[in-house]
Order: C-alpha cells, then sequence, then structure tokens
C-alpha cells in the first residue's frame, strides 16, 4: 500500500483530530479574548490593590512556558486534589495563558490612545464600561490588529501541545497514524498543512481588520505618513 | 458653583470660586494661562474632582449623593454628565467613528434613542454647523475647524443643558476660527447655555452675558462684557486686557 493512501484510508481519524484543533482553538481564541477584555479593564479602571493583583497575575502567566503550564494543569494538580479530564485541561490552559498575552497587547496599545477620547466619552455620559466597550476596545481592536493576529496563530499551534497531555487533536491523530505505519514525514506533512491552511484564514480576517483600520486612519501605515 | 476649590499636588488651583450661569445665558472665562480656566470647567461636569465646594446642575449637585458625603456611583454620574455638554481644545473626536457616528454614538447608548431617530436629528445638526457634506467622513480627513463643528455637534445631539467649551479655537489657523466662532454665535443667539473660556476678545464681548476674569484661581472680576472691556476695575484685569490690544 502506498503511504499516502495509508494516510487517505485514516482521513477519518485525522480529519476528527483536525476538527478537534479547531474546536480547541476556536473557543479558546475567542473566549481568552473576551477575559482579556476584561482583565485589561480591571487592570486600567480596577481599585487600586486589585488592578495591581490582576497585572502581577498576568505577568508571571506570560512568563510561563506553555507546556509546563499545561502539564502543571493535568499532572500537577491532581496532587492536590483537583483533577480535570484533559479536555477541560487544555481548554483552561489555552483560554488562561492566551488571555494574559492579549490582555499585554491590548494594555500596551491602550497606552497609546490620547486621553481626550476617553474624557469626551465620559463628558457625553458613558459609564465607565459602556466606553470601554463602544470607544476604547474597538479602537484597540483596530489598531492592534497585526499583533493580535498573530497571537491568534500562537494559540492555533499552542493547540499541539495539548496532545502531550492525551488530547486526541491534529497532533495527536497524526502521530498516531505515524508511528503505527511509520510514515512520519507523509502524516506530519498532512497536519502541517491543514495547521497552515488555518492560519492563512487567521491572516486574512487580520487584513480585513487592517483595511478598516486604515480607512478610518488608524492603520500603521498612514499612522506613520501623518506624523 | 459654590466656593470650589481644588489643588493639584499641593498647589491651590481654585480658591474659592463662585460661580452662577442663568439659564440662556453666555458666560465667558477669561483669564492668563494656567490661571485654572480648564480646571473650573473641567469641575463642573466632574472630569476633575473638586477638593471643596458644591456644584449644582438645574438644582441637582453632581458628583456627590443627596447626603453630601458619599460619592456619586459611576451609573448616575454619567446621567448628570450626559446633561452637559463639552466641546475640548484638541476636539477628541472618536476617531474610529464616521462623522455621523461621532454624532448618533452618544445618543444612541447613552441616552437609548432609536437608530432612525438620531440620524436624522445629527443630519439636521452637521447641516446647522455647515458640514452635512463629511456625513460619511473619518476624523482623521477633516480640518481642524471642520473637526470643531463635528465636535459641537456630537455635544448639540445630546440636548444638553449647558455646554462648556474650553478654549474651542484655539488649536486652529486663524483662518478657520471664524467659522466655529459663527457656530458658537448661533448657539447663543438661540439661546442655549454656554460657558466659554477663550481667548477671543472679540468675540467674548460680542457674545457673552457675562464676563468671569480669573487669576490665580480666584475670580477677580464679574462685570457685563462692555464694563469689563472698557472699565477694568482691577489692575490684573486691565493689564490682561492690556496684552489684546
Ligand atoms: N492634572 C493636573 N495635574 C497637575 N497639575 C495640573 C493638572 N491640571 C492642571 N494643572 C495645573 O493647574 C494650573 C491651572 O491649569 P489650567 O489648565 O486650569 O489652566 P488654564 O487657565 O486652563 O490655562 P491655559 O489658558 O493655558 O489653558 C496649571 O498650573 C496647571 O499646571
Ligand atoms: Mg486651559
Amino acid at each position: 500500500m502506498n503511504k499516502w493512501e495509508i494516510l487517505w484510508n485514516h482521513r477519518e481519524m485525522i480529519l476528527g483530530g483536525f476538527k478537534s484543533t479547531l474546536v480547541l482553538f476556536g473557543v479558546s481564541a475567542i473566549a481568552a479574548f473576551l477575559l482579556s477584555s476584561l482583565i485589561v479593564l480591571a487592570i486600567r479602571t480596577g481599585r487600586a490593590p486589585f488592578g495591581r493583583v490582576v497585572r502581577g497575575v498576568v505577568d508571571g502567566m506570560r512568563m510561563l512556558p506553555f507546556l509546563i503550564y499545561a502539564y502543571l494543569l493535568y499532572y500537577g494538580l491532581p496532587s492536590l486534589g483537583i483533577r480535570f479530564d484533559a479536555w477541560t485541561a487544555g481548554f483552561i490552559a489555552l483560554i488562561t495563558y492566551h488571555a494574559a498575552y492579549f490582555a499585554e497587547i491590548l494594555r500596551g496599545t491602550w497606552a497609546t490612545l490620547s486621553t481626550g477620547q476617553a474624557e469626551a466619552a465620559r463628558a457625553h455620559g458613558f459609564t465607565t464600561f459602556m466606553m470601554y466597550r463602544r470607544i476604547i476596545l474597538p479602537q484597540l481592536v483596530l489598531r492592534a490588529a497585526p499583533v493580535l493576529g498573530n497571537q491568534v496563530i500562537i494559540c492555533l499551534k499552542d493547540t499541539a501541545f495539548l496532545s502531550i497531555i492525551t488530547v486526541r487533536e491534529l497532533t495527536a491523530a497524526a502521530s498516531a497514524v505515524q508511528s503505527q505505519y511509520f510514515i512520519p514525514f507523509e502524516a506530519f506533512i498532512v497536519a502541517i498543512g491543514l495547521y497552515w491552511l488555518t492560519s492563512m484564514l487567521i491572516e486574512a480576517l487580520v487584513a480585513r481588520l487592517g483595511f478598516a483600520a486604515e480607512r478610518k486612519g488608524l492603520g500603521y501605515k498612514l499612522a506613520a505618513v501623518r506624523r | 458653583m459654590r466656593n470650589v476649590s481644588k489643588s493639584f499636588a499641593g498647589i491651590e488651583v481654585l480658591r474659592e470660586v463662585c460661580l452662577n450661569v442663568a439659564h440662556g445665558q453666555t458666560v465667558s472665562v477669561l483669564g492668563p494661562s494656567g490661571s485654572g480656566k480648564s480646571t473650573l470647567l473641567r469641575c463642573i461636569n466632574w472630569l476633575e474632582e473638586p477638593d471643596s465646594g458644591e456644584i449644582l446642575i438645574a438644582g441637582v449637585r453632581i458628583g456627590v449623593r443627596a447626603d453630601g458625603k458619599t460619592h456619586m456611583p459611576d451609573r448616575e454620574l454619567a446621567r448628570m454628565r450626559a446633561r452637559i455638554g463639552m466641546v475640548f481644545q484638541s476636539f477628541n473626536l472618536w476617531p474610529h467613528l464616521s462623522v455621523i457616528e461621532n454624532v448618533t454614538e452618544a445618543p444612541i447608548h447613552v441616552l437609548g434613542m432609536a437608530e432612525d431617530e438620531a440620524i436624522g436629528r445629527a443630519e439636521k445638526l452637521l447641516e446647522k454647523v455647515g458640514i452635512g457634506e463629511k456625513r460619511d467622513a473619518y476624523p482623521y480627513v477633516l480640518s481642524g475647524g471642520q473637526k470643531q463643528r463635528v465636535g459641537i455637534a456630537r455635544a448639540l445631539a445630546m440636548n444638553p443643558e449647558v455646554i462648556l467649551f474650553d478654549e474651542p479655537t484655539s488649536a486652529l489657523d486663524p483662518e478657520l476660527v471664524g467659522e466655529v466662532l459663527a457656530a458658537m454665535r448661533a448657539l447663543a443667539e438661540e439661546g442655549m447655555t454656554m460657558v466659554v473660556v477663550t481667548h477671543e476678545m472679540a468675540f467674548a464681548r460680542e457674545v457673552s452675558d457675562e464676563i468671569v476674569f480669573i487669576d490665580q484661581g480666584c475670580v477677580v472680576e464679574r462685570q457685563a462684557p462692555e464694563a469689563f472691556f472698557d472699565r477694568p476695575q482691577t489692575a490684573r484685569a486691565r493689564q490682561f486686557l492690556s496684552r489684546y490690544t
């Protein structure tokens, strides 16, 4: 049997893994973004000790290697009597870890906004939360789109680490097929192709945000020219 | 506004300032740079919290609960601010929103106005300040004078009881000042209540019902415009005015 034929015969397993990867990635990226939005709001407008504590947790999280964090949640916590199944541990790891990175991106971008806009929002009767949601956050997303997109792709790739805590996602599926028939090159090429495909979709989405930003004069290029 | 005082890092910027603006009046606040004019204006809508004194908007105290001690919750403060318009020296338009969206944003999301109604009103207001054709432009393509007129339309769209202007023409090229002042003059004539910090003496003289002159955080003079410009009572006011003639 041809090596590619073996892969074709196991397509359900590989596509099943791919589907798991997409679910892990999609849910985690969205949840991480929402969580990071709240984190940034807490850092910027929370009461004194609270904002600083949140900031500390975010910084601590960013300094952690993702793999060790996933290990810790899945293999480490049971020794404290906390037990998650592999998927739950995977979701928690992806969401909280990438929320920390998203938050850092949004926080840094917020520092570049003029304070006058927020004042104008307050003067026009916005509550803190509504000002954030309607005036600040949309601009953060538009201005930081390329960097956020980059982080989203890292989030996609980090799902691969979850194969090590027994989540049956794309990398795990490819790995299983290749070790059974010893066709590592072909199996991993297929996996890489699927990761690429997804990344390109993400890039296309980011490019659209970039166009929107440019139309509003918020893009990098225009901003650079105007200075 | 009664006995309002405010310090920054131990330096008194406002000292026991009292100010009364009657409904439908235009009051101009004049004074040298650093005298506390912006701080005064920003205290009125609580962008700056005064250290002491009180500010009443149509009889209701802003920033402080009815018990006079505890802070007003965010939501209640926002509701009061919605009744006070503000126009800024540096425009502070929201750059991710088009001109029309800048004007409809707060009516829709703060006042809860229906979208159609907000758009209809915004179009009329943009027409009124003379930039109807810029409806769908984004702020970065506008000239300073156009930006400021959007700023005025944005404030008007909230149907405020009073509008605060903080040097609305100071960031503009001289040839653009006229168009903004014209829009403000029209408002004053319609009976809008306005507090205007400005360095445009001719405008202040022509449009104001009263001039308030402040220096080093104190109200030094408070007069009708003709009296203030022709017969200033204090040496400080005379000195200040001599720089403009
Ligand atoms: N947030 C702040 N922190 C510290 N000092 C401040 C702050 N805001 C204003 N000041 C100080 O308070 C004083 C009054 O400032 P304010 O902006 O009210 O003056 P102004 O009369 O509006 O001046 P200008 O005509 O230059 O706008 C200034 O000395 C200024 O440096
Ligand atoms: Mg000022």
